[in-house]
């Protein structure tokens, strides 16, 4: 019996909790920084499934940001919703997008599938610039008062003591904490179904997955739009607590995407860990080498090529590697001969 | 007339992203390799072209001279000590190591030029035009179409007639045969990376002198050489001509009805084309 899966489990638990009550004891600049760091996570994840499991290479990730963050503010200002019912609109109009996304972009193959997702993107970045409601290129705000009549937001303020916009800083955490641990158990659970295994094999071998009956297409597509979803719904929770909406901000290439490879890269592509990993040496970086200006992106940039060069599953992937523990194996046990002969597997 | 007008200057901008195109494609053609640098190499050969005019006080036209050696140097260097052990079935690390390239040289570029906007003079022929009857054209826009004719009917030559392009078709078609046949892909590879950076800098002494430019503006340029790349049809160097001449007319067009869908015209227009020809207007290559 391996002892480590029990272990870090009770890890896992003790710093979930901890992060779930630490707006009630922390302060607000240390819960805005978390809350940044847990949305490069998301972002992480659903580009690790697109490119380290699905071996969709997109660098068109900040589409999804883009539209899910404009269809909040749509929802917010043009229709008067709330914002949390915008943040559910935001992502389902990003996955509406990456339907016809797909249709385009699947056309092209292996590594021209990459700069394809680019060109989508900015042409979404460009055709909202036009959408003059919400302020065309020069983009809009929120309305005043926006957080204060956000649901829930009332409540968490008179249980914490605190003011609104902390009260509103909590709530936004809460939730991209919780979008970020179900990504989390929704990819275990995924990758470790029938499904998953599917997808796993199109990576390794498209040829030899299609003749056991795995359908790339179909399963691609479903990942494809689902990791749209997703990143949608992170975007428009992103820019709830930025307040502030540009073409330029929500499709930037560097914010959304660029980082977010880097993150995977380094922290370790094709494992489910890898984002947390690569998350907390990207912000361990970015705290290190603030004062420097454009150097910490050099640096990460470099960092990533050399990952690629001399270790290419990443830090994570030198761990496991190393010390042959494995706290969240997506390999499957072979079955034994008892069950072959029960006829289990038939 | 202004249409034929409009026209005939989308048809001179494509020249331009034909040249953006030209070393994509190659190299593409080559090694199945996309470099995801190379708007941001294009960037780089214009700050070196306009590092040797400040430095020695020639002519962009001039410095250029000086800066194709030194861009062949980089790319070959790239290709021997980078890329090569990048390249293999799998496609997702050498798409990392260029994508992570590009964010090196944008920055590096920022930190060393900072963000301020430049150009290259080139003194009075900027603003010299000729009068053909029915269109007026800049001789600026009209050297570099010429410019990019002459590139892709140069390295046409260099692939159908030379020894070095006999290699970069053997290579391109089995590298493991070509291999038993004396041919070093690695070495191969190299040359080719090394040329589609000549042509980079070609490329920048037009973007140069024509518009100005800054440290940020390589991804743009690589959209728009890729679209001219898969528009042409992967393979086809003269396919890359007209997909840089499609892409320009459409962003003349939609610029001639708003300045604000130029680009959004040319994106469209590659969508366009894609959607209707999968393999693009002139397919050669077979992947």
């Amino acid at each position: 019996m391996n002892l480590s899966r029990p272990l870090g489990l009770i890890a896992a638990l003790l710093a979930l909790t901890t992060l779930y009550a630490l707006p009630t004891f922390a302060p607000r600049a240390m819960v805005q920084d978390l809350f940044g760091i847990l949305t490069l996570l998301v972002l992480a994840m659903n580009w690790n499934m697109l490119a380290g499991f699905a071996g969709l290479v997109s660098v068109g990730q900040q589409a999804f940001v883009g539209i899910g963050a404009y269809a909040m503010f749509a929802a917010v200002i043009l229709m008067g919703l709330d914002p949390l019912v915008g943040v559910l609109i935001g992502g389902l109009a990003a996955a509406a997008f990456a339907v016809p996304m797909a249709f385009f972009a699947f056309r092209l193959n292996g590594a021209y599938f990459a700069i394809g997702t680019w060109v989508v993107a900015d042409i979404a970045r460009l055709a909202i610039s036009q959408w003059k409601a919400l302020g065309g290129g020069t983009g809009t705000s929120l309305p005043k008062g926006t957080a204060k009549d956000m649901a829930f937001v009332g409540p968490i303020k008179e249980a914490l003591g605190v003011s609104t916009a902390a009260a509103a800083d909590a709530l936004t955490f809460w939730l991209m904490l919780t979008l970020a641990v179900a990504m989390l158990a929704t990819s275990y659970v995924f990758l470790r179904s029938r499904m998953g295994l599917g997808l796993q094999a199109i990576r390794d071998n498209e040829n030899a997955a299609r003749s056991v009956g795995v359908d790339p297409l179909r399963i691609k597509a479903a990942v494809f739009v689902l990791a749209g979803f997703v990143t949608g719904l992170c975007g428009a929770l992103a820019f709830i607590q930025i307040t502030r909406v540009t073409p330029d901000a929500a499709f930037s290439v560097i914010d959304w995407t660029a980082f977010v490879i880097f993150i995977t890269v380094i922290g370790g592509i094709g494992t489910l860990p890898g984002p947390i990993v690569g998350v907390i040496v990207f912000y361990a970086l970015q705290r290190l080498l603030a004062d420097y200006g454009t150097v910490y992106l050099i640096v990460l940039g470099c960092l990533g090529i050399a990952v690629m060069l001399f270790a290419r599953r990443g830090l994570w992937g030198l761990f496991t590697d190393r010390s042959g523990i494995d706290p969240f194996p997506l390999t499957h046990r072979p079955p034994t001969s008892l069950a072959l002969r029960h006829g289990d597997l038939k | 007339m202004i249409w034929i007008d409009t026209l005939a200057q989308g048809l001179l901008l494509g020249g331009l992203y034909a040249l953006f195109a030209a070393g994509l494609s190659l190299v593409f053609g080559i090694m199945r390799l996309v470099n995801l640098a190379h708007g941001d190499l294009i960037i780089l050969g214009a700050y070196l072209i306009l590092t040797i005019a400040h430095a020695t006080g020639l002519h962009p036209f001039v410095a250029v001279l000086l800066a194709a050696p030194l861009m062949f140097g980089l790319g070959w260097a790239l290709q021997t000590f980078l890329l090569n052990r990048v390249l293999g079935n799998d496609i997702l690390p050498p798409l990392l190591v260029t994508f992570g390239l590009s964010v090196v040289i944008q920055n590096g570029l920022l930190s060393a030029f900072t963000a301020d906007s430049q150009k290259l003079t080139a003194g009075a022929i900027e603003a010299q035009s000729m009068d053909l009857g029915i269109v007026t054209l800049g001789v600026m826009p009209v050297l570099t179409f010429a410019s990019a004719v002459a590139v892709v009917f140069a390295l046409n030559q260099l692939f159908y007639r030379t020894a070095l392009g006999r290699a970069f078709r053997a290579t391109s078609d089995d590298a493991v045969t070509a291999q038993l046949m004396g041919i070093h892909p690695q070495r191969v590879f190299a040359m080719a990376t090394g040329i589609a950076m000549v042509v980079a800098t070609i490329a920048a002494l037009y973007l140069g002198t024509r518009a100005n430019f800054d440290p940020s503006i390589g991804p743009a340029r690589l959209l728009y050489a890729f679209e001219a790349v898969i528009i042409g049809g992967l393979g086809s160097l003269w396919g890359t001509l007209a997909g840089g001449v499609v892409i320009g007319l459409a962003q003349a067009i939609g610029a001639s009805v708003n300045p604000e869908w130029q680009i959004l015209s040319g994106h469209l227009a590659f969508v366009l084309v894609l959607l209707i020809r999968p393999r693009g207007l002139f397919p050669r290559a077979n992947d």
